[in-house]
């Protein structure tokens, strides 16, 4: 018996479910030019959201970068022998925060820049026979401020020749970054704040005509739930329906301007998100958010009526 | 069945509707609630089906305080009562049918049940041949019909009834007090506000008069006991 009520359940939650897709739908129609204008607010944001996104998602990516190849290089002194080296190698390895030591020779380290410079590098190659550059130490330190505390330690040890570390210029980028990032995450936010109220009020209008059926919902036993599903149901789709036309515009847009500049940037080891992993993300982001904002500004607008 | 204890209601406006009634009201009753305008009915109407909180006292509704409810187990409480308005509250974009079958289908009943259910309710309000008619074409008595049909379709075990013949004329007030014996007949609990005094002292049931928000008088058989 148990089992079998079970089952009625089940079924008739399906059909229920049925029922408020069929009401959240007839609600979009029924309400015609708030559904336009609703949608139209979800695309508005959405686009802008989209934008902000792709530089941040950008900017992102060249900051950890930049992390990952913040270093210190420490130049051996030419005259410095195997030993001195094994000797400085060891002074190196007990400086704190620290994280690796690489030794490049310099035979490495032409190859390296002649290989960096792309096409460029071989103008490099006549090098090959005198090579101008010393052998170096390269430093990664744990966090990428540490360099500059690094940096002067290291300095004053003997058959260094020259330490460098991006002085200054990191900083710089690092600042540039954080602030960069913050005025994105401030914009985003403001942005989706401003079409979940958009949304919230669009419906909370309709709602106001649709007052009275809540209420008699509510008097002949209908839960909180019932009555919110359709509504639940018709953000779902405001929020999806706009998040189409910004998807579209946004990775269309992305990949024009991927395929213009990627590569352009090389050499200031700059390199964008590439195109698939950009679109991707960005769809189901902007579909994610447009479903978030659409679902949270219908249901928070009903529930003011639901107090009956 | 239906049991107020000590029971209070102040509105935050500082209004104190009602001030301390004790009430008993057996199953299968019928039972006039009739007092001057003001005198604290719409409220006690309110209290029955929680519409309205107490500031005080206890509500029993077959034994379960309304009063201590979460506000998610109160759907279950309303499924157990029908309740009928004086401005028959019917959805106008609805068919006549569906206005009755919405009752059901909120509470999620079987399609092919709902179908029966409404028409049979409908039959009893004498009501089946406007299944199909909106309720702007129907008239005022008519319409207070189906409001009727719908406070009944679930089978409660009570009807509250908040001036149902308050915007008819006499004739359709009496077709619509025909209907309410009917259901009360049929075991059913009817607890009606009224201010119908030909009503209340033709059909001789319980009358509990209301003043200030306090029981004044409360008799079996009884009259209405004001001018009209």
């Amino acid at each position: 018996m148990s089992v079998m009520s079970r089952e009625v359940n089940t079924v008739m939650k399906l059909r229920t479910l049925g029922r408020h897709g069929k009401e959240g739908i007839k609600n979009l129609g029924r309400n015609g030019w708030m559904t336009f204008a609703s949608i139209s607010a979800v695309t508005v944001a959405l686009i802008l959201v989209g934008l902000f996104l792709s530089v941040m998602l950008n900017l992102n990516k060249i900051a950890s970068e930049i992390e990952n190849n913040v270093e210190v290089r420490v130049y051996v002194d030419r005259t410095a022998s195997q030993a001195d080296q094994q000797q400085l190698k060891e002074k190196l390895e007990k400086v704190k925060d620290v994280k690796s030591i690489n030794y490049q020779s310099r035979k490495e380290g032409l190859n390296n820049l002649i290989d960096s410079m792309g096409d460029d590098g071989d103008v490099f190659a006549s090098l090959k026979k005198e090579n101008p550059l010393p052998d170096a130490f390269i430093l990664k330190t744990e966090k990428p401020k540490q360099t500059l505390t690094v940096a002067n330690t290291v300095k004053r040890y003997p058959h260094v020749s020259e330490v460098r570390y991006g002085k200054g210029t990191v900083e710089k980028l690092f600042k540039f970054v954080d602030i960069a990032r913050n005025i994105g995450v401030v914009l985003i936010i403001g942005l989706l704040f401003t079409s979940i109220f958009l949304i919230a009020n669009t419906i909370k209008l309709t709602i106001v005509a649709r007052r009275k059926e809540i209420e008699i919902m509510k008097l002949v036993g209908a839960t909180n739930s019932f009555v919110r599903w359709p509504y639940f149901i018709e953000g779902l789709l405001l929020g999806v329906l706009g998040s189409i036309i910004p998807i579209v515009l946004v990775t269309l847009g992305y990949r024009e301007i991927y395929l213009r500049f990627s590569g352009k940037f090389e050499s200031f080891f700059i390199e964008l998100v590439p195109y698939n992993t950009m679109s991707f993300y960005l769809s189901l982001l902007l579909l994610l958010i447009g479903a978030v904002i659409g679902v949270w500004g219908s249901v928070s607008s009903v529930r003011k009526f639901l107090k009956v | 069945m239906i049991e107020m204890k000590d029971v209070w209601k102040a509105y935050p406006n500082g209004v104190m509707a009602v001030n301390g009634i004790d009430i008993h009201i057996e199953k299968g009753e019928f039972v006039y609630i009739v007092g001057p305008s003001g005198a604290g009915k719409s409220t006690f109407i309110k209290l029955m089906h929680r519409e309205v909180k107490p500031t005080k006292g206890k509500i029993l509704i077959e034994g379960i305080d309304i009063t201590k409810l979460r506000n998610r187990h109160v759907p279950k409480v309303r499924r157990k009562l029908g309740v009928v308005f004086q401005d028959f509250k019917l959805l106008p974009k609805l068919t006549v049918y569906e206005n009755v079958a919405f009752a059901l289908e909120v509470i999620e009943e079987h399609p092919r049940y709902i179908r029966k259910r409404v028409m049979d309710v409908l039959d009893l309000v004498k009501l089946k041949h406007k299944a199909r008619s909106l309720p702007d074409e129907l008239s005022g008595g008519e319409q207070q019909r189906i409001s009727i049909a719908r406070s009944i379709v679930n089978n409660p075990l009570v009807v509250i009834a908040d001036e149902p013949t308050g915007n008819l004329d006499p004739e359709n007030a009496w077709g619509i007090m025909e209907i309410l014996e009917e259901i009360n007949e049929s075991g059913t609990t009817i607890v009606m506000a009224t201010h119908n005094k030909d009503i209340v002292n033709t059909m001789k049931k319980r009358v509990i008069a209301i003043e200030g928000g306090m029981v004044v008088r409360d008799e079996q058989r009884g009259e209405y006991g004001y001018e009209a």
